[in-house]
C-alpha cells in the first residue's frame, strides 16, 4: 500500500480559465492578410532563406491554390484571405528565459512551461504566433550530438541533414492542407537523434496562438537514427475569440533500424481553432513509432497520425484520444500502412462526445502486396453523454495480401444511468460522478503517459466535463 | 438524541407499475431490522427507493431522516446526509481504481459541504485506514488498485460493498442480500464484519433469504414484506420462523397480499 494509491488529480477553480487569456504584446513584423505570392515571398525574405526552400514555398503554394476543399471530415467554413499567416513576435529567439521579452514569457510561465522544463524535461521549444521564441536543450544531450531547435534555425545551420528528409514524409501534393503549410510554414521542431543516443526526458514543444485570426504552419521533422530513442511531446492552447483562427502543421517522422519514437500531443486548442494537421512516420527495420494524441480543443480537428512500415520488423502504435463538447466536431483517427513482411500495427482510439459535441474516428488500416506475416489490430470505443451528441466511426481497411492478421473491434456505449446511481450513492456529485466514468473509460491510454502528462490530461477531461474549457 | 429513519405511507412505481404499495417502517440508531419476503414482494425496491434510484418513483408518502423528508435529494445527497445501500448486483466502473472512487466517497459523506474541486481527505490518512479496513476483511491490498468491480468475483463484490460500508461510517445501512452468492466462510466473515462495524452503531436493514447473516447480527425487529407491503412485524423469532417454515402461513394469513405478489413476480417473469 505504499505508492498504488493515485493521488486524484482535483481541479481548483482559480484554474478554470487558465488558457483563456490575451498577451498584450507589440509585433516585430505582421504581415498583411492573405496568402498569395507576394506573401509568401515576404516569408521567405524575412527569414533569409536559401533559394531552394523559396522554390519549395512557391511550388507548394501553386498545388495548395489549384487543390479543390476536401470533401469528407468536417465543415470548413474558413475564408483564406481574412487570416495573417506570418507575425514575428519578437527580434531574437532567447537561450533563457529571461531573454524573452516580459509578457510573453509571462504568457508562458502562465501555462506552466519553465516550470516544467526545470522538472522533468530534456529541452524545450515554445512557440509564440509564428516563430519559436524560445528554445533549450540539455548540454549533456547537445554533447552527444543531439539537435533540438526550430525548423528555421536547421535551415540555416543543418543545411544537408534537413534538406534529405524535408518534405519526403509528407509531399506538399499530400493533401491542401500539407500544400498550405508547405507554402508558409514558420517554426515547428527539428529534431536529430544520433545513432544509439537514447533519451531519458522527454522533449516538448509548447505552441502558443495568441491574436485573433492567426494562421500558425509549424513545421516538423525528427529524425531518430540507428537504434535511437526519443519522446517528443507537444501542447497548444490559445485564448478565445469570437472569429476563427486556423492551425495547420505538418509533421514528419523518420525512426530508423532498431529506433523509437514516441510523440505524445495533448492538443487543448481554444473551440475557435480550425486545427487541420498531416502527421506521418516512416519506421524502417525493426523500428517502432508511437503516436499518442490527445485531442480535446478546436472548433474542428482533422488529424489522422500515420505509420508507414517501410521495412520489416517495424511497428506502429496509435493511441487516440477525442473528447468533444458543445460546439466541436473531432474527426480524429489514425492510418497504419504495412509496406514490408512481419509489422506490426496497432490502433486504439477512444472517442467520447457530449453537451452536443461530435467525434468520429476515421482510420485506415492498410497491408501492401508483400507484406506478408504483418498484424494489424484496430480496437475504437466511443462513449456518448447524451442525446444531443453524436459518435460516427469510418474504418477504412485494405488488404491486398493474403498471409495476414487483421483485427477490427469498435463499440459505441453511453454513460449508463446504473454507473452514475451507483457513484452517486456513495456521495459523489453528478458531475463527480460523470468526470470519473469519463476519466475510468480513457485510463488505458492516460496510463500510457508519462506522469506529469497523465495528470494534465486528467485535469483537461475535468474542465471539458464542467464545460469550461476557452 | 438518537437517529431516526421513518418511512411512512411510502408508494414507489416503477414506469407505471405500482411496487411498493404504501410501506411504513421506523428505525432507529443502534437497531438490527430484517426485511424478509418472497421474489417480488419488494425488498430491493425499498432499498434503493430509500437510496434515490432515478427509475424508483416515489408517488405518495415520506421518508423521513431525523424528521426531514430526505424524497427530494440526490442520491448523494442522501448519501452525504448518512445513508447507505450494499447492492447487491453493483456495477462495474472500469478503469476506475476502488481507491480513487472510495476517497472521492468518504471526503464527501464526511464533509457534506464539500464543492467540487476541494481537498480530499490526507492521502496518508486515507491510506491507513483503508489498509486497515482491508485487513479486517482479508482483502489483498492489490484490491484498491483494481477498477470498481470490474472483473470481480461474487465474493470480491460483496467484500467490496462491505468494505464501503466501514469507510462510509453511515447512520443507515440497508444490506440488499450481502450473503447472496457467498460459500459459508464467507458469509461467516461477511457477517462477522458487518457485526463488528455496523451492530449496535448504525441502523441496520439487511434483507436476506438466509440466517447466516443474522445470526451475528440478530435482528430487534423482523418486517415481513408481501405484495408491496410490510404484513408482519416481529423479533427475532419470526425470522427464524421464516427460515425455518418459509412464506406459507404468510400467505395464507394475508390473501390480498400475496395475490398481488404473485401477480408481480409473473410480470417480472414475463419481463425476463
Amino acid at each position: 500500500m505504499s505508492t498504488e494509491l493515485t493521488e486524484s488529480q482535483e481541479l481548483k477553480s482559480t484554474e478554470i480559465n487558465k488558457y483563456d487569456f490575451k498577451t498584450e504584446t507589440t509585433a516585430v513584423f505582421k504581415a498583411r492578410k492573405g496568402i498569395d505570392a507576394e506573401i509568401v515571398n515576404q516569408i521567405s525574405d524575412i527569414k533569409n532563406e536559401p533559394d531552394w526552400m523559396r522554390k519549395f514555398r512557391l511550388e507548394a503554394l501553386e498545388i495548395f491554390e489549384s487543390k479543390p476543399m476536401p470533401k469528407w471530415g468536417g465543415d470548413i467554413d474558413l475564408d483564406f484571405q481574412d487570416i495573417f499567416y506570418y507575425l514575428k513576435p519578437t527580434t531574437d529567439q532567447g537561450k533563457s528565459w529571461d531573454d524573452v521579452p516580459e509578457e510573453i514569457k509571462d504568457t508562458f510561465e502562465k501555462l506552466g512551461i519553465p516550470e516544467a522544463e526545470r522538472k522533468y524535461l530534456a529541452g524545450v521549444k515554445a512557440q509564440f504566433e509564428s516563430e519559436v521564441i524560445y528554445g533549450s536543450l540539455k548540454k549533456d544531450l547537445s554533447d552527444q550530438g543531439v539537435i533540438f531547435t526550430d525548423t528555421d534555425t536547421a535551415v540555416r545551420e543543418h543545411p544537408e541533414l534537413l534538406r534529405e528528409y524535408f518534405g519526403k514524409v509528407i509531399p506538399s501534393a499530400d493533401n491542401k492542407f500539407a500544400a498550405l503549410n508547405s507554402a508558409v510554414w514558420s517554426g515547428g521542431s527539428f529534431i536529430y537523434v544520433p545513432p544509439g543516443v537514447s533519451i531519458e526526458f522527454p522533449l516538448q514543444a509548447y505552441f502558443r496562438i495568441n491574436e485573433e485570426n492567426m494562421g500558425q504552419f509549424e513545421r516538423t521533422l525528427i529524425i531518430v537514427d540507428e537504434g535511437a530513442q526519443v519522446h517528443y511531446v507537444e501542447g497548444c492552447t490559445a485564448p478565445m475569440y469570437t472569429s476563427e483562427s486556423l492551425h495547420s502543421a505538418v509533421v514528419e517522422v523518420v525512426v530508423k533500424k532498431n529506433a523509437r519514437c514516441r510523440y505524445t500531443t495533448i492538443q487543448n486548442w481554444a473551440n475557435n481553432i480550425y486545427n487541420l494537421v498531416t502527421k506521418r512516420a516512416f519506421a524502417y527495420q525493426d523500428g517502432t513509432m508511437e503516436w499518442v494524441d490527445g485531442n480535446l480543443g478546436s472548433k474542428l480537428t482533422m488529424k489522422y497520425p500515420a505509420v508507414y512500415m517501410m521495412e520489416p520488423g517495424a511497428r506502429g502504435e496509435i493511441l487516440s484520444i477525442a473528447f468533444s463538447s458543445k460546439g466541436q466536431h473531432q474527426d480524429a483517427g489514425a492510418k497504419l500502412v504495412h509496406c514490408a513482411p512481419d509489422t506490426t500495427g496497432t490502433i486504439i482510439s477512444k472517442s467520447i462526445s457530449k453537451n452536443g459535441g461530435r467525434s468520429s474516428y476515421r482510420g485506415l488500416a492498410k497491408v501492401e502486396k508483400g507484406a506478408v506475416n504483418s498484424k494489424c489490430s484496430v480496437v475504437c470505443d466511443a462513449l456518448i453523454l447524451d442525446d444531443a451528441s453524436r459518435s460516427d466511426t469510418y474504418p477504412y481497411i485494405e488488404i491486398n495480401e493474403q498471409d495476414v492478421s487483421m483485427g477490427h473491434e469498435a463499440s459505441v456505449s453511453r454513460i449508463g444511468e446504473e454507473q452514475l446511481f451507483y457513484l452517486m450513492s456513495r456521495g459523489l456529485s453528478e458531475a463527480e460522478a460523470s468526470t470519473m466514468i469519463v476519466n475510468g473509460f480513457i485510463e488505458p491510454l492516460v496510463k500510457e503517459l508519462p506522469m506529469e502528462y497523465a495528470v494534465e490530461m486528467n485535469r483537461l477531461i475535468q474542465l471539458q466535463m464542467e464545460g469550461s474549457v476557452g | 438524541m438518537s437517529d431516526v429513519l421513518k418511512i411512512v405511507d411510502l408508494h414507489v412505481s416503477i414506469g407505471d407499475k405500482e411496487i411498493l404499495r404504501g410501506v411504513n417502517l421506523s428505525m432507529t440508531e443502534g437497531e438490527t431490522h430484517a426485511l424478509m419476503g418472497p421474489n417480488g414482494s419488494g425488498k430491493s425496491t425499498l432499498g434503493l427507493a430509500i437510496m434515490g434510484h432515478p427509475n424508483y418513483n416515489c408517488t405518495q408518502g415520506e421518508i423521513l431522516l431525523n424528521g426531514e423528508n430526505i424524497l427530494e435529494l440526490e442520491p448523494n445527497e442522501r448519501a452525504r446526509a448518512g445513508i447507505f445501500m450494499a447492492f447487491q448486483r453493483p456495477v462495474a466502473i472500469p478503469g476506475v481504481k476502488m481507491a480513487d472512487f472510495l476517497r472521492h466517497a468518504t471526503t464527501n459523506v464526511r464533509n457534506p459541504e464539500r464543492k467540487e474541486g476541494e481537498d480530499l481527505i490526507p492521502m496518508r490518512e486515507f491510506r491507513k485506514e483503508i489498509k486497515a479496513n482491508m485487513e479486517q476483511l482479508q482483502m489483498d491490498s492489490e484490491f484498491a488498485r483494481r477498477y470498481v468491480n470490474d472483473g470481480f468475483s461474487g465474493g470480491e463484490m460483496k467484500r467490496a460493498e462491505i468494505l464501503q460500508l466501514a469507510m462510509l461510517q453511515p447512520k443507515f445501512a440497508i444490506l440488499d442480500e450481502t450473503d447472496s452468492g457467498l460459500d459459508a466462510d464467507a458469509v461467516r466473515l461477511a457477517s462477522q464484519s458487518i457485526n463488528e462495524i455496523g451492530h449496535n452503531k448504525m441502523g441496520l436493514l439487511i434483507i436476506t433469504h438466509h440466517d447466516k447473516l443474522l445470526e451475528h447480527n440478530p435482528p430487534n425487529f423482523t418486517h415481513v414484506i408481501l405484495g408491496g407491503r410490510i404484513v408482519e412485524t416481529g423479533g427475532k423469532e419470526l425470522a427464524e420462523e421464516l427460515h425455518a417454515h418459509g412464506y406459507d402461513r404468510i400467505r395464507k394469513q394475508y390473501p390480498e397480499a400475496a395475490k398481488v405478489n404473485d401477480e408481480s413476480e409473473a410480470e417480472a417473469e414475463a419481463v425476463v
